[in-house]
């Protein structure tokens, strides 16, 4: 019981004893901090923007439908029956038929061309089929499956889905998340390189210390303690630091980017990092400390051992 | 309690600092090891310190073998052997009571112990009231004092010295060398470098003289009275 208090506040001394010699030299330890951050909240915001994408379009693939249009010498009839065909495959939750008459009607009203239309002997325009998808059909590979299907009809002229730009979108937002992933792993090198180097140069500055505590039989593990707080903390610090950037940035976009939204008719809300987010990233950062600190200790620490 | 069987070392620069030294030190001994600069004194401490290792040859330190033990059973054999140094490496940037209180502190000695015995240890060397000091206020005698004290503190069975009346006026180094003959009284086994050979002569204890790496005179002259009056008085 004794020995576990003790080995507690020891450790409690270290983390203080690693707080005090940061605040000792403010402003340095406020650039490493600060460059840290930077280089931790680069894949925050990055992943931030993967998802809000992934979010809006989530909406807007959603609204969107498949438009199969009919050969031009198929009759009401036949475009009513295939109305019906469509509506039993499992996929599909809404269809509507635009014919002809209608159609031209509408674009009579809404393109301006109304008086040049006057012109034309009959409509040159063929009967249309509206097809929604049931929502989670509404996957990019889904639709291709179901513009597939309708394509195949004879009676069917051409399908066009108008979730194309979706599709792409969704593609890049593939590329984001691949560049998100390699960004993660070059940032937290640098994480680990800028945080073993500061801890090298700490080192040095202690080496008198490092080599008295070890003369009067320290071990590896007792030198390096200091070390690894300092470095954990570097990185919870640095962590802390970048969710605050971050999170002002996402208060700062949050505004324009929902009323932009509200034009688009979506509901959609910028988010901010979630509570996973930032503990992966607080862990994250701090682990990424330590392991700073434990490569940097490790090779000074072999420097000072005895030889034969 | 310590025993060097045929040691050879040599650096890495090629330099054959010990050439087959034979030695064996008596638990509860004060033994002197003299010679001149480069005679391989230091190379005779640190291999008792395991700060290196013998080239060829045996070292056995409180029945451990220096040669071949793990890198990771060094620290747990250094504590067994207190250091004072010539310059004393104490760490300016923190008070006395912690630079006597390291070896305690490595250890995960409770704080309440670690307490009483810098406390002692301090009194021991005539420092008690001086331990919230800075070392850089203290005299040269003083601070090789508190370097004595931390060598003593954890109660090592062996203590080894290197020069530790180098910088120190005579009167000041006798005073060291009567400090370090009492931690002897109390059983601690003792190796302290010199070149004092006054001192030496006055403490008259056992002799080991260092000649280009060769060890002579390794025979143990007769106690003097005075030592023989502890030994006894201890028995």
């Amino acid at each position: 019981m004794r020995a576990v208090m003790t080995w507690f506040l020891r450790h409690v001394q270290a983390l203080l004893g690693a707080l005090g010699r940061l605040a000792r030299n403010p402003l340095a330890s406020v650039m490493t901090v600060f460059a840290i951050a930077l280089a931790l909240s680069m894949p925050l915001a990055l992943k931030l923007v993967v998802d809000n994408l992934r979010l809006a379009t989530g909406n807007f693939a959603d609204a969107v439908d498949l438009t199969v249009y009919l050969k031009a010498d198929v009759k009401l009839e036949k475009a009513q029956q295939l109305t019906r065909n469509a509506r039993q495959k499992r996929e599909v939750a809404e269809v509507t038929l635009v014919p002809a008459d209608a159609g031209l009607d509408e674009f009579r009203k809404h393109s301006g061309f109304g008086e040049a239309l006057q012109a034309l002997e009959g409509n040159p325009l063929p009967h249309v089929i509206n097809v929604r998808p049931t929502a989670p059909a509404s996957t990019p590979a889904q639709m291709e499956m179901l513009k597939r299907y309708f394509a195949a009809w004879p009676e069917v002229e051409a399908v066009q889905v108008d979730n194309e730009w979706v599709q792409r979108f969704s593609n890049i937002l593939v590329l984001f998340s691949r560049l998100l992933a390699l960004g993660t792993v070059l940032l937290a090198l640098g994480v680990v390189a800028i945080i073993g180097n500061t801890i090298r140069l700490e080192i040095q500055n202690r080496r008198a210390e490092i080599e008295v505590t070890k003369l009067v039989g320290g071990s590896n593990a007792f030198v390096r303690r200091p070390f690894l707080y300092t470095g954990a903390l570097y990185g919870a610090l640095g962590a802390c630091f970048a969710l605050g950037f971050v999170s002002l940035g996402v208060a700062l976009i949050a505004g324009p980017a929902n009323r932009l939204a509200l034009l688009y008719g979506s509901s959609f809300q910028l988010r901010g990092p979630s509570p996973i987010d930032m503990g992966i990233l607080a862990l994250g950062a701090l682990g990424l400390g330590l392991v700073g600190a434990w490569l940097s200790a490790g090779r000074q620490l072999s420097a000072i051992e005895p030889r034969a | 309690m310590i025993e060097f069987e045929r040691v050879y070392k040599r650096y890495p620069n090629g330099r054959e600092a010990l050439i087959d030294v034979n030695l064996r030190i008596a638990p509860g001994e004060m033994v002197f090891l003299t010679g001149r600069s480069g005679a391989g004194k230091s190379s005779v401490l640190k291999l008792i310190a395991l700060l290196e290792r013998p080239t060829r040859g045996n070292v056995t330190v409180v029945g451990m073998q220096t040669r071949n033990l793990p890198a990771r059973k060094i620290p747990a054999f250094r504590q067994k052997v207190g250091m004072v140094f010539q310059d004393h490496k104490l760490l300016t940037d923190r008070p006395v009571f912690d630079n006597v209180a390291l070896p305690l502190i490595v250890t995960d000695t409770p704080l309440r112990e670690i307490d009483k015995r810098v406390r002692a240890a301090l009194d021991q060397v005539g420092l008690l009231g001086k331990e919230k000091l800075s070392p850089l206020e203290l005299s040269v005698g003083e601070q090789q004092r508190v370097g004595i004290a931390r060598a003593f503190v954890a109660k090592p069975p062996i203590v080894i010295a290197d020069e530790p009346t180098g910088n120190l006026d005579p009167e000041l180094a006798r005073e060291i060398m009567r400090l370090f003959k009492r931690f002897q009284d109390v059983g601690v086994t003792l190796v302290i470098a010199t070149h004092d050979h006054d001192l030496v002569r006055e403490f008259g204890t056992r002799q080991l003289v260092l000649d280009n790496g060769k060890l002579h005179d390794a025979g143990a002259p007769p106690p003097p009275a005075s030592a023989a009056a502890a030994v006894a008085g201890a028995a």
